[in-house]
């Protein structure tokens, strides 16, 4: 008949309509921004910078080794190593700009980056009315906690603070080893300074 | 104006009997009106144009114009790491990301040697399945839309596709950018409940294609519309190297999953729906039936994914140079063979790096389809080519 299939679909529309008043499942939307829906382990925006402790300027990790300035795609951090009087470098960033307007969020700069100093932020309502300065984050804008961190992946989180830990009593060991005047020593103190090992991936 | 004059400059014989203002001499009453179509129109999924050369409402002569969308996504790759180049090739084909990171890693791959452990090949498969599900529901969805049942089955296919874009958030952090795969495996692991949802999203979504297909397939409106409409001979579209479902519903037997096996897919048992007629109905059909199938693969997938490392020891994240030497790394995209061309000269950026977007190569049969059709007839056959216009101009 005629008619028949325009017949069958719409008693599969009025079954979706009707049934939104019983199955939240055909219910799907969500009156955002009174209503949120959690958001994702993993989510990623832009990246910001994590500091140990409370300072934001003392505690950054970040050594200012500019590897993520390099390999960004869009090449859109700069980096200002700090230094002091006499211009010995001092493992500081003095400026480190980031432009959210450029950032295409890929999380390359924290694969990339060896000292687990820059993260991923789940924020996402950053609109701005300058759209040049006001999307242009610095050095005090990046900074975030530690806790923030654990807050916003906490798995991640909790196995970067492992790896960190692991590292650093390896590190002290060895410099322990140093210290002590042993032929063996000399290479052994010069890999204690060295990076760790890049970021391997974190499971889910 | 002389219509024989006319139709020998379009070197199109096709479907011109059927013009109504043909005289039996071959002559057209009237004059022709040339029509710009887009870049802004509606129906043209993004930014691209249509010259259309009309006879009343019939189209006599049609080219497509692209480019509006050029991001110079080939020589920046040229310029840069060859892995900054893969959050780019989520841009190509906006909605399938992990398929063209897929692609583009399974080219570097080849170009440095590099062994995929099987459980990244088993996240490889299961993604780009996923990726196939939400490209064809959203494709039925807008094809739907274009021939005017506003809304509706598009918002049902995006309610499905939602579920698909959170497992990709929560695997790799973004709906849609996702930047997942990496050169010899993947980013991050599969968590144990990542799994479980998927295999819930998978075990739900042929209630959502028998409802769409209720909704629709019988649908007297839809079928005046679209058989008999946009007919692609199969002879024809192997002559243009058209890929895909486009391929498949000409009734041409080539899907590259069969016949060049990369990754693993020859472990898993699946049929290549196949459609005869190759007009609109069939390149809607083949779809609707390759998600049945890809529904198939995900659920034997899902069961046989053995634990194990996701990533080969060998790649490195900084520093990568593939030794000298050139490669080509295909896979079955969902809208087609989406390659990747790449030449290494040994310097950590590749000297040439070229893309071979499906979308594209099926957009270039337009006119052979659209020639004696009326112009609502065109904007269909558009959307069953199903294109992205990242990729077409990249
Ligand atoms: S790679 Fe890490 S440590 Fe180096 S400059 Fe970037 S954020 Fe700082
Ligand atoms: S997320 Fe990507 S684009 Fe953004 S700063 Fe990091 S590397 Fe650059």
């Amino acid at each position: 008949m005629l008619g028949e299939g325009i017949i069958k679909g719409m008693t599969e529309t009025a079954r979706n309509f009707f049934g939104s008043y019983i199955d939240s499942d055909r219910l799907v939307t969500v009156q955002y921004p009174e209503q949120r829906l959690p958001l994702k382990e993993n989510t990623r925006n832009f990246p910001f910078l994590v500091h140990d402790g409370d300072d934001p300027e003392k505690g950054l990790r970040c050594v200012a080794c500019k590897i993520c300035e390099k390999e960004c795609p869009p090449q859109c951090i700069f980096i200002v190593l700090e230094r002091d009087e006499k211009g010995k470098p001092q493992k500081h960033p003095k400026v480190f700009d980031l432009d959210i307007s450029v950032c295409m969020s890929c999380q390359i700069c924290v694969e990339v980056c060896p000292f687990d100093a820059i993260k991923m932020d789940t924020e996402f309502e950053l609109s701005h009315d300058d759209r040049f300065r006001g999307l242009l984050l610095d050095k005090k804008q990046l900074a975030k906690p530690n806790h923030y961190y654990h807050k916003i992946h906490p798995v991640e989180a909790a196995e970067v603070d492992e790896r960190l830990a692991a590292e650093k009593a390896k590190a002290e060991a060895k410099a322990k080893a140093a210290a002590a005047p042993k032929p063996a020593a000399g290479p052994a103190a010069a890999t204690a300074g060295k990076p760790a090992a890049p970021r391997q991936p974190v499971p889910a | 104006m002389n219509a024989t004059i006319e139709l020998e400059a379009t070197g199109k014989k096709s479907n011109f009997e059927i013009l109504p203002k043909v005289t039996p001499a071959g002559e057209i009453s009237g004059e022709f009106l040339e029509v710009s179509m887009g870049p802004h129109h509606p129906s043209t999924h993004g930014v691209f144009r249509m010259d259309v050369t009309l006879d009343g409402e019939r189209v006599v002569k049609l080219k497509p114009v692209f480019g509006y969308l050029h991001r110079n996504h080939e020589k920046i790759a040229e310029g840069t790491a060859y892995l900054a180049s893969m959050p780019y090739t989520d841009r190509l084909d906006y909605f399938c990301s992990m398929t063209n990171n897929w692609a583009y890693a399974l080219a570097v791959e080849k170009l440095a040697g590099l062994q995929v452990p099987e459980r990244a090949e088993y996240i490889r498969v299961i993604t780009a399945e996923l990726t196939r599900l939400q490209n064809h529901a959203c494709l039925c969805g807008f094809l739907l839309q274009d021939m005017g049942a506003l809304g509706t089955p598009l918002m049902y296919a995006f309610r499905e596709r939602e579920k698909i874009l959170d497992l990709f958030e929560a695997l790799s952090g973004s709906r849609m950018m996702c930047n997942y795969m990496r050169f010899g495996g993947c980013r991050v692991d599969l968590s144990p409940g990542w799994i479980e949802e998927t295999k819930r999203v998978v075990e739900n979504f042929p209630r959502f294609l028998d409802e769409f297909e209720r909704l629709l397939s019988e649908n007297e409106i839809l079928i005046a519309r679209t058989q008999g409409v946009g007919v692609l001979p199969a002879p024809l579209a192997i002559n243009a190297s058209i890929t895909g479902p486009m391929l498949r519903a000409s009734g041409v037997n080539y899907d590259l999953r069969k016949a060049d096996k990369y990754g693993i897919y020859e472990r898993f048992q699946f049929r290549v729906p196949l459609g005869d007629h190759g007009d609109v109905y069939d390149r809607y059909m083949v779809r609707v039936l390759e998600m049945r199938e890809s529904l198939k693969i995900l659920q034997a997938a899902l069961r046989d994914i053995p634990p194990g490392p996701i990533s080969d020891p060998k790649a490195k994240v900084r520093n990568f140079r593939p030794k000298a030497g050139e490669a080509y790394g295909r896979i079955e995209a969902p809208k087609g063979e989406l390659g990747f061309y790449l030449i290494s000269d040994g310097s950590p950026n590749p000297y040439r790096y070229r893309v071979r977007p499906p979308s594209l190569i099926n957009l270039t049969i337009l006119e052979d389809m659209c020639l004696g059709h009326i112009i609502p007839d065109v904007v269909v056959i558009l959307g069953s080519v199903d294109i992205v216009l990242g990729e077409v101009d990249r």
